[in-house]
């Protein structure tokens, strides 16, 4: 037990407690879009807290460079005008949305310490370029992080636990870590990456009971290029099938991600092998809701599940709202911006859909 | 210069290449080599011999193409090498001496400048969707065709800024924020790169035309 501490010990993490300057995600912006602005309102109408959204990021560029495509140099120098940015704005606690991004930005910071010479010359290119000049991050997190940090905080103002409310039973829930966020630089994770607690500290303080499998540190199977061309897309899918086939015998009522690829590979080729093995992978055939931490943060506290954008999920999340015993309104799923009613998605030939 | 004084240089071989004692831990763990013909071991073994002509082989090869860059090998390495990021490094080179085009792999390069790449110069994110439908990417299901239909009224629903100026989710990025993005590519040799990759494959196509 004293090593076990000891080792934990190694892999807390300072995560700053107010005025954080915000980089967004390029896929939880165009996949899950309602979560980074459910993580924005947490923050400031829940916690009270000061964190800047700004208007002039761009991308990180960090798929591109995982596909080989750019050089380091350039996502060095885009990184440093994220800094410029940041430090413009007169902040100095950096946290971004992206597991990508953070296992990039976390890199940069790092190989700066370890080639001085790198960052003279990512320095000198951006003021070549941009004209800007940058003070570099006090600290450094993934919003998850955040959300770890003032848990206890939301589960007092949590108007819902991860509890299946017909039977007063934790719900069991799968946490999946993007690689990004601890396998790089293990000591930057809450909990390393043989131990992330990032996710299962949210499942441990809000009720829920954490799924333990022997998969549970794969990658989803992203694999940036593999995923991107689709002639290699074999690559991504069997990776997550690895996964659900190893978590299946636990039943998983819920599977809940911190990085935003993850959460889409998940959701979504759950819906193509049912198409291609008829298979799915609860018992009912509905599938495993597959939920950004934002979204779960948000339904515990009671906020309108379609408000959370849960509808853009492939599989179905209404199972998951019925365990949890939250009210919702099934006509409101499908309206659009005025409340007008649009037209339902077609239904997956396998995958069930409630309604 | 030989192909190895050039990859000597790139600070990801530096930090990827300590010694490995080919213990094949970072291929039990890595997604690639369960299912396709990737083997980080035999990459890094190949690599650490200093042979000229295997590394020609390599950069002319599609294995280097087939990692997916988890970096869970950086994870599990006992002695601290780092294959994915020896795979980076061999990837750069191998687009700067045009060997990329040689290999099936290599030549798809072309495909992800002309997409991703192209995106971030024109959009500012490397995804936007407005460029991913069905048609390429099918798994994304119906939800994401209905989604697409309608997607300025959800995404107003929702709280997204979907193509309108100032901060905000899917916001449209400041004309001053993508020229100073391109510049940053023409500064930093990413506009080189994007050109390596259309020259590469066009020599390549070339050749075999005419033959």
């Amino acid at each position: 037990m004293k090593n076990r501490n000891k080792l934990w010990a190694l892999y807390q993490k300072n995560i700053a407690d107010d005025h954080y300057y915000f980089a967004r995600s390029c896929i939880r912006q165009n996949f899950f879009p309602a979560s980074e602005t459910i993580f924005l309102k947490i923050l400031r109408e829940e916690l009270g807290k000061d964190i800047f959204d700004d208007a002039e990021q761009t991308t990180c560029t960090g798929i591109a460079y995982h596909s080989g495509l750019i050089p380091f140099e350039t996502i060095q120098t885009v990184v440093a005008r994220q800094f410029a940015l940041m430090t413009e704005a007169g902040y100095q606690n950096f946290v971004c949305s992206c597991v990508t991004s953070f296992g990039i930005y976390t890199e940069v910071l790092e190989t700066w310490k370890q080639f001085p010479e790198e960052e003279a010359k990512a320095r000198a290119a951006l003021l070549r370029a941009t004209g800007k000049t940058f003070t570099k991050p006090e600290n450094l997190v993934h919003t998850s992080d955040i959300i770890y940090k003032f848990r206890d905080e939301i589960a007092e103002k949590s108007k819902f636990r991860l509890v299946n409310h017909l039977t007063g039973r934790p719900l069991k829930i799968v946490d999946h870590i993007g690689c990004h966020y601890a396998k790089i630089f293990p000591q930057e994770g809450i909990g390393g990456a043989e131990y992330p607690y990032v996710l299962a500290g949210m499942i441990d303080a809000w009720g829920g009971q954490q799924v333990d499998y022997p998969e549970r540190r794969h990658c989803c199977g992203f694999g940036f290029r593999q995923y991107l061309i689709r002639e290699n897309r074999g690559y991504s899918l069997s990776n997550s099938r690895k996964k659900l086939e190893s978590m299946e015998p636990y039943h998983p009522d819920l599977i809940m991600a911190n990085c935003p690829g993850c959460t889409f590979f998940l959701d979504r080729w759950q819906y193509v092998l049912s198409e291609m093995e008829g298979k799915t992978y609860d018992t009912e055939g509905f599938g495993i809701p597959v939920l950004t931490y934002e979204e779960v943060t948000g339904l515990i506290l009671g906020y309108n599940p379609w408000d959370l954008g849960l509808q853009i999920h492939q599989v179905d999340p209404e199972p998951l709202l019925i365990k949890l015993g939250i009210p919702y309104n099934p006509s409101e799923k499908y309206q659009g911006a005025c409340q007008q009613p649009l037209k339902h998605p077609a239904k997956p030939a396998i995958l069930k859909i409630t309604g | 210069m030989t192909l190895f004084e050039q990859l000597s240089t790139d600070i990801r071989f530096q930090e990827g290449l300590k010694a490995c004692i080919g213990c094949g831990v970072c291929t039990a763990i890595c997604p690639a080599a369960q299912f396709s013909d990737y083997d980080p071991r035999i990459l890094v073994d190949t690599v650490q011999r200093y042979d000229e002509h295997l590394l020609e082989s390599l950069l002319k090869g599609d294995m280097i193409w087939r990692c997916g860059e988890c970096l869970s090998c950086k994870t599990r390495c006992p002695r601290g090498n780092t294959p994915g990021y020896i795979v980076q490094a061999l990837r750069a080179l191998s687009i700067k001496t045009g060997l990329f085009a040689l290999s099936e792999q290599g030549r798809l390069q072309l495909r992800l400048k002309r997409t991703v790449g192209e995106h971030i110069l024109k959009y500012g994110y490397c995804v936007y969707l407005d460029e991913v439908d069905t048609d390429q990417f099918p798994e994304q299901g119906p939800v994401w065709e209905w989604f697409r239909e309608n997607r300025e009224s959800v995404l107003k629903r929702l709280g997204a800024h979907y193509g309108e100026e100032g901060a905000g989710t899917l916001r449209k990025i400041s004309e001053k924020s993508l020229s100073d993005l391109r510049a940053i590519f023409r500064e930093t040799g990413g506009m080189e790169r994007y050109q390596q990759i259309e020259e590469g494959v066009s020599k390549v196509i070339g050749h075999e035309k005419q033959e």
